[in-house]
């Protein structure tokens, strides 16, 4: 696939307008959309609702998913389809901390979760202790994706084990995640799912004041996940990284360690999504294995291919308008979701490769279908030919195209 | 005959084929020589159509096929033997023949005559698998399923290489009643300077991508062969 | 003195093929070394032997007088072996310099270069190689829009700015205008002295440009050695390039 337009360390105006867009929207989640939920009274035109609210925290958490599997991918070059495992896995550690504050408010009145009680458990099995804890939990809901995608990246990379055979192993890993937590037996809900939360930090899940403050957390928490992974990319680090995904034997010749590159970006995008899993849950109420499901991690990879993969930005963007347009049309149009996510995936890889990013610059305008529609379009107008891009000499545009 | 004009390739950057040009006519035997790397065997595969090229042109018989994928250009005429004879091992011998004549077209499925007159030993190893064959029997495979096409023009890529000396003999005496008795219009790729004299009419030497000198293959003179076949 | 290569003895087989039979050979400290040989021959092995790609079925090579037989690529790469493939891999999607910048570090573990900065020493490495390979107003371009001799040129930029001690450079010329050929011939001929360089080509015109020893291979041995002279007027090598 055709790497990105903009790489690490390019040209620092485009680089400058990623991180202002980003800025923007982070801003909006943090500030601008909590901030009109609590202040105007409902009812009011500036007043933006609790679903929305609700709505736009979880496309937040999304787009931390999307900048962690652009690291992993469009910087790394590792196409994973498992990222929907660690965002579960994440989301799973804060739905045992929100299961145990909900105390014995459940309803069979005991101090053990209720599907538990339902199963006859007499006892919290040994991997519950802790979670009564919001820091354990925090840290749990890094570390198990970050444990989880370490060991299995450390034995993938050290074989050598890449491109679409990786691919299809991380579904499998998925997979087999998802089975085993549909098991009642395994001890986090069965296909159930751990739910019925009521409170998080003694704040009740019901108030909208405090679905605003997770709102804003979950801003923060997405500048923050930006700007370490914009920091990597334009390190050193990052350009070996970016040259790993373009020629890795020649990383490997020149003295680098590929596996050891690969491992810490895998881990690192890991991590970050296990954070998002847990800014998730106390959103939506609910986490179960249909989480893991292998066509979620499909999704994550749509987002970011339909934003333009290798530039952060772009996958914040394809992560809001993939699933902005879902929770759109999963509403007004119910049936032809399905057919909208599957005519994006071909429109993109055939008519822009690059993702919706691609067509702000002119070369990449110059290089996608649909930039070149939209240039003859307007070229028509305006008697004179739109001049090739600069910089481009004419024999490497026509091996180009 | 064949004929290819001023066919420019490029691999990626790398410059491979410079303005090459060669022929040959009905009924003789031409050869390309020159040292690895030179591009003998990207030529033959531009002229078949297996290597996309940025100019030039490649005609057969009159017919102008240098928009032709590989198979037109097949059934057009032109048997291809490739370096290395790549029959297919899974198949038997049978097998790998009567592929040969689906290109064709036609109903027919019938091996030509020509191919047991050429190899008879080929008749009694129909069933034997063709990974089972020894390198020089898959070589003489290889060539007796390109004139399953029966083609009028056929293109060998270094047909003797790895082959044991008895077998090369009679590949010889193959490719030229080939041209001779068959009128085929024969190109061969040969870096054995010894049997591309004794097989060949003409040659074309090549060095860096262009043909830097041709004629008949009597004055192919030791000068040359030093400048551009010996180190 | 200790050569800077010694390949003793070496023995590659690949399913009952023998690539390399007992290859010996050496190399001095600054020499500048073709190797020539019919396909087959056993070049490309002996390439992948010495960086650590392959590794022998017997047989020692020694670098520096260390057996490095064994050791994993990036570590023989470490010490100071560098290889220019014959097509060009520079990193298109960067600039000239950062392309020459990613070869500088010393060491390349995650966290050093996550955090460090190029040092004077590095930037000074860096110069250097863009001005012998003439690179130096292309610096800011994406090496994937170089022309071909450019990214060959600057391929060669990246192994000199990791000071190499010994240089294989495989089939340099392919494909090159005569421009190119005449400027990469000098870029080759101005490294040896502070490097060792070995050459492996099929083009004899640039051979016979560049040559001060020649190594011919064939069958996986070392068949003749000597200046160009010696080894074209060998009646063996006549025979293994014409065939019997």
């Amino acid at each position: 696939m055709t790497a990105a337009v903009t790489s690490p360390g390019r040209p620092p105006a485009t680089r400058r307008w990623a991180r202002a867009l980003v800025a923007v929207v982070c801003a909006c989640v943090a500030v601008a959309v909590p901030l009109l939920n609590v202040l105007p009274p409902a009812g009011s035109a500036l007043h933006v609702s609790d679903f929305f609210v609700t709505l736009v925290g979880k496309l937040a958490c999304y787009a931390i998913v999307a900048v962690a599997m652009d690291l992993a991918w469009g910087y790394a070059g590792i196409l994973s389809l498992c990222h929907g495992l660690f965002f579960a896995l994440g989301g799973y550690a804060m739905g045992m901390y929100l299961m145990r504050s909900i105390g014995a408010e459940g309803m069979y009145r005991s101090s053990l979760p209720d599907f538990m009680v339902f199963l006859d458990w007499k006892e919290l099995p040994w991997y519950w202790h802790g979670f009564d804890r919001f820091g354990f939990a925090v840290a749990m809901a890094l570390l198990v994706p970050g444990v989880v995608a370490y060991v299995f990246g450390f034995f993938a990379f050290r074989s050598r084990i890449g491109g679409v055979y990786f691919s299809i192993i991380t579904q499998a890993l998925t997979y087999a995640a998802m089975l085993l937590f549909f098991r009642n037996a395994t001890g986090f809900g069965g296909n159930n799912g751990l739910t019925d939360f009521k409170r998080i930090l003694g704040f009740s899940l019901r108030d909208p004041a405090t679905r605003a403050a997770l709102c804003s957390v979950t801003g923060a928490a997405l500048a923050l996940a930006y700007a370490i992974c914009d920091a990597v990319v334009t390190s050193r680090a990052g350009r070996v990284i970016t040259a790993m995904r373009d020629v890795e034997a020649k990383v490997r010749f020149c003295g680098y360690d590929p596996a050891a590159y690969k491992l810490f970006a895998w881990t690192l995008s890991a991590v970050l999504c296990g954070a998002a899993g847990a800014l998730y849950v106390p959103q939506v109420g609910i986490v179960n294995p249909s989480e893991m499901q292998p066509s979620s991690s499909v999704e994550i990879a749509i987002w970011v291919a339909v934003g333009g993969r290798g530039t952060l930005a772009g996958a914040v963007l394809g992560a809001l308008l993939v699933n902005g347009a879902k929770s759109w049309l999963t509403v007004a149009f119910p049936t032809a979701w399905l057919y909208v996510l599957g005519a994006l995936f071909v429109g993109v890889t055939l008519l822009l490769p690059g993702g919706v990013v691609q067509l702000s610059t002119r070369a990449g305008r110059a290089r996608s279908t649909i930039g070149r529609a939209i240039g003859g379009l307007s070229a028509a107008r305006r008697a004179p030919r739109a001049p090739p891009p600069r910089g481009v000499p004419v024999a490497e545009q026509e091996a180009r195209r | 005959m064949l004929e290819a004009s001023d066919i420019h390739q490029f691999y990626g950057g790398s410059h491979t084929l410079r303005g090459a040009s060669v022929s040959v006519q009905a009924g003789s035997c031409t050869c390309v020589m020159g040292r690895n790397g030179v591009g003998k065997t990207t030529l033959l595969r531009a002229i078949m159509g297996l290597v996309p090229v940025r100019s030039g042109s490649v005609s057969f018989a009159g017919r102008e096929l240098s928009r032709a994928d590989p198979s037109e250009r097949a059934r057009a005429g032109i048997g291809y033997v490739p370096q290395g004879r790549e029959i297919f091992p899974a198949l038997t011998v049978e097998e790998n023949l009567r592929l040969g004549t689906l290109a064709r077209g036609g109903r027919a499925r019938d091996v030509p005559d020509l191919v047991f007159r050429l190899f008879p030993v080929l008749r009694t190893m129909m069933r034997r698998r063709g990974g089972d064959l020894s390198g020089g029997q898959q070589q003489q495979l290889a060539i007796a399923r390109a004139l399953t096409l029966s083609p009028r023009c056929v293109i060998l890529d270094e047909p003797t290489e790895g082959i044991q000396p008895s077998i090369v003999h009679e590949l010889g005496e193959v490719i030229r009643r080939l041209y001779q008795e068959e009128k085929m219009s024969v190109l061969l790729v040969e870096q054995k300077l010894p049997f591309a004299r004794r097989v060949a009419e003409r040659f074309f030497l090549m060095e860096r991508g262009s043909i830097v000198a041709s004629g008949d293959m009597g004055s192919l003179s030791d000068d040359l062969v030093k400048r551009h076949l010996a180190v | 003195m200790t050569p800077v290569l010694a390949v003793d003895q070496v023995t590659v087989s690949f399913d009952g093929f023998r690539a390399l039979d007992g290859l010996t050979l050496s190399l001095s400290q600054g020499e500048l070394r073709c190797l020539v040989g019919p396909n087959g021959a056993g070049k490309t092995t002996l390439m992948d032997v010495i960086t650590g790609k392959t590794r022998p079925a017997s047989g020692t090579v020694r670098f520096d007088g260390r057996d490095i037989t064994r050791l994993p690529e990036h570590v023989i790469a470490g010490l100071g072996v560098g290889r220019k493939f014959q097509r060009p891999t520079v990193f298109p999607e960067h600039t000239v310099h950062e392309n020459l910048e990613l070869m500088t570090r010393r060491d390349k573990g995650v966290l050093r270069t996550l955090f460090a900065r190029t040092r004077s020493d590095e930037r000074a490495a860096i110069e250097r190689a863009l001005e012998l390979t003439g690179l130096g107003d292309e610096r800011r371009r994406l090496a994937g829009l170089l022309a071909h001799g450019q990214k060959q040129w600057l391929e060669i930029g990246m192994l000199l700015v990791q000071q190499p001690k010994l240089l294989l450079v495989d089939e340099p010329v392919a494909g090159m205008t005569q421009e190119e050929i005449e400027r990469t011939a000098e870029i080759l001929a101005s490294l040896a002295g502070d490097h060792t360089v070995v050459v492996v080509e099929h083009d004899m015109e640039f051979v016979r440009t560049i040559a001060q020893t020649v190594t011919v291979l064939h069958e996986g041995r070392v068949l003749a050695q000597g200046s160009m002279q010696d080894v074209q007027s060998d009646p063996r090598v006549v025979e293994v390039y014409l065939g019997a």
